[in-house]
């Protein structure tokens, strides 16, 4: 029982890094209906910046504190995903304005490939790690109910706080703000907002400057906790069954299906992958997402597909 | 002036259904033809066949798969590597397993081996579309790849999944030389392409069309969309495996299933897009373009005498390869076919454009 409750935590930690990269998948594409493949490049990106920035700018200015250097490595990546918001929506969205969904997605992907390319120039392709101050060691709770109690990371604990923290900010900014709720109408209807008077571009620069705060964040995390590399783009192809599972369309969705996702591949691997040879970590989500695809097309939360002639 | 169809009329119906029925368009594909068959297995050395036209061959057959499902009945797939990985082991497992089975029915087997599973994870394009159709094509991609990575039989227990083919030969003649290799893929592929164009003219293509360009006018007109997309499904996965038997028979030896990762199927994909979707020279077009960019640009820094680390190029390369096919993208979201046929427009009027 103990066991199962460890893979279970584990699980739902995992899950929580999941929901972070769906969350920019899915804010993308309500805000402007295009399926950003580019995410996890993102995520790479932010995350060679910050641990890249953190190591230089104490260089630069002199000083030796930890937490000031990455405060101002945080703020300066954060400044370099606005840009590239800004970059993208400007030399790439706008000129494929109206084209179909396909087109698009294939754009993200050329923008995957630059940034890919882009970043590892820029800052290097060794492997980089992000201090932030994570605790490491691990802790023990529930030692009254089992022998030995049920071994929990700290980090994954911050972690998930973390990922908790910036889903609350986020759900703030889109229900309370001014700019949140100009978001929400143009991801209800494109046409009707313009007609309005809100501005497309301006909206479509701060989406992706919000998946970028996004991406962000989870590189720290994955970044501190996996090393920042390569293989952290790949992460962020499990965002996709994430996305399917929790509907395109709903930021709780992302959430849940995360978790489920998370939990499911941790609990999968442990209880079912001994019995088909193991490693069955790499498709069980895709599998799960397909399945669910065929019973409730829209994902859990997303909004009923509708065909209309 | 010199492409003109003026005077060239059409008085009987076999003339009026030629695949080429302006007579300069004869002549340029009986020209290119000679030279595929004739002049470069004189000419062409080593490296090119090994480095540059074998792939470039093969992969164009994968792409023309590709694109009957994609490009011709509106179904986004990324699971392209997953099916040529099918086709390869299966046609492996055959020639292994089996004594004295010929390359060509192995290779055929090995095809419809990739049929059935194409069908298989075709089926979900009946409940849902687009973008979500692609991430359950994903699920075939990983699979395959756990697939044949964990599960000894498949690969005749070998460790790690790899696994080789030596001593081909095609009716008593051994393909060996890089040149009776190139031969062989060539003829393969023009028969395939042959019967891709057919395909896609006759009654069975006009139905996925239909199912691309909507489905639910289509089903109203008659046209059962099961069997249309899921016979789409059947003869892209039927192509694509069997270029996947090719890719790794003639052109690997040897390989494992990273060999036929995700990367195969985005970089597929590219060449489908970057070609034209629906259009047979497109997946040509785009072959070439995706398979002599990288060499191209590896080659510019050295040209230029300027010293780079392999590294930084890999990453400049990457970093081109993705600006390319955003501006591709922009200037001509229908790939290269449109700007040949555009090319073939102004070429009718030249030089007298009114």
């Amino acid at each position: 029982m103990g066991f199962f409750l460890e893979t279970l935590f584990g699980g739902l930690m995992a899950g929580m890094l999941y929901s972070l990269i769906a969350l920019g998948f899915v804010l993308i594409y309500k805000a402007s209906g295009v399926f950003n493949f580019a995410q996890g490049a993102m995520v790479l990106f932010a995350a060679l910046a910050m641990s890249r920035f953190a190591e230089w700018i104490p260089q630069w200015l002199g000083f030796e504190s930890l937490l000031l250097a990455n405060l101002l490595a945080f703020i300066a990546a954060m400044a370099l995903m606005v840009v590239l918001a800004w970059a993208i929506e400007r030399l790439c969205l706008s000129k494929l304005v109206n084209q179909e969904g396909i087109t698009l997605l294939m754009a993200t992907l050329g923008i995957a490939y630059f940034l890919d390319g882009f970043g590892q120039t820029l800052f290097g392709s060794d492997i980089y790690n992000i201090n932030v101050g994570m605790p490491k060691d691990p802790a023990f709770i529930l030692e009254g109910m089992f022998e030995g109690g049920v071994m929990i990371s700290k980090e994954d604990l911050v972690a998930a706080v973390i990922a908790a923290l910036l889903v609350v900010v986020l759900a703030l900014f889109f229900q309370k703000t001014k700019t949140g709720r100009a978001l929400r109408a143009v991801a209800d209807d494109h046409q009707a907002a313009q007609s309005i008077g809100i501005p497309l571009n301006k909206i479509w620069v701060i989406v992706w400057s919000v998946a970028g705060f996004a991406a962000l964040v989870a590189g720290i995390i994955w970044g501190s906790k996996l090393g920042v590399q390569f293989t952290l783009s790949l992460v962020a192809l499990k965002a996709l069954p994430v996305v399917i599972l929790g509907g395109l369309t709903s930021v709780p969705g992302a959430i849940i299906g995360g978790l489920i996702i998370g939990v499911g591949e941790k609990l999968s691997e442990i209880y079912i992958g001994p019995m088909l040879g193991g490693g069955i970590e790499i498709w069980f989500a895709y599998v799960l997402a397909l399945g669910f695809l065929l019973v409730r097309p829209q994902g859990l939360f997303g909004e009923k597909i509708i065909d209309r002639v | 002036m010199l492409y003109r169809e003026n005077g060239q009329f059409k008085t009987s119906y076999a003339a009026d259904q030629q695949i080429f029925p302006i007579f300069q368009e004869r002549w340029a594909m009986a020209l290119l033809l000679l030279v595929a068959f004739v002049v470069l297995p004189l000419v062409g050395s080593e490296y090119w066949f090994r480095a540059i036209l074998i792939p470039f061959l093969i992969l164009s057959l994968a792409a023309l798969g590709l694109n009957i499902l994609v490009g011709y009945c509106g179904q986004i797939s990324l699971g392209t590597g997953a099916f040529m990985a099918v086709g390869a082991y299966a046609a492996y497992n055959f020639m292994v397993r089996i004594d004295g089975m010929p390359l060509i029915v192995a290779m055929l087997l090995g095809g419809l081996s990739a049929t059935v599973i194409g069908v298989l994870f075709g089926i979900p394009s009946l409940r849902i579309k687009g973008l979500y159709l692609a991430v359950a094509t994903l699920a075939a991609q990983f699979f395959t790849d756990w697939a044949f990575l964990r599960i000894g039989w498949f690969t005749n227990n070998s460790s790690s999944g790899s696994v080789s083919m030596a001593r081909l030969d095609v009716f008593g003649l051994p393909i060996e030389s890089p040149v009776t290799k190139y031969l062989f893929v060539l003829t393969v592929v023009c028969v395939f392409a042959l019967m891709a164009k057919n395909l896609v003219r006759s009654a069975v293509g006009r139905q996925w069309m239909a199912i691309r360009d909507m489905d639910v006018a289509a089903a109203v007109i008659g046209i059962r969309p099961m069997y249309a997309k899921l016979s789409a499904f059947a003869v892209s996965s039927f192509i694509v495996g069997v270029a996947g038997v090719l890719w790794a028979f003639i052109h690997l030896g040897a390989w494992e299933p990273a060999a036929f990762s995700i990367d195969r199927s985005f970089q597929l994909l590219f060449m489908v897009i970057i070609g034209g979707l629906g259009s047979i020279s497109g997946a040509f077009l785009g072959a070439a373009f995706i398979v002599l960019l990288p060499l191209a640009l590896d080659q510019v820094p050295h040209l230029l005498g300027i010293p780079l680390s392999t590294a930084t190029i890999t990453h400049l390369v990457h970093m081109i390869f993705g600006a390319l096919i955003v501006f591709f993208l922009i200037v001509e979201p229908h790939g290269l076919a449109k700007l040949w046929s555009v090319g073939k427009q102004k070429l009718r009027l030249w030089p007298f454009p009114h």
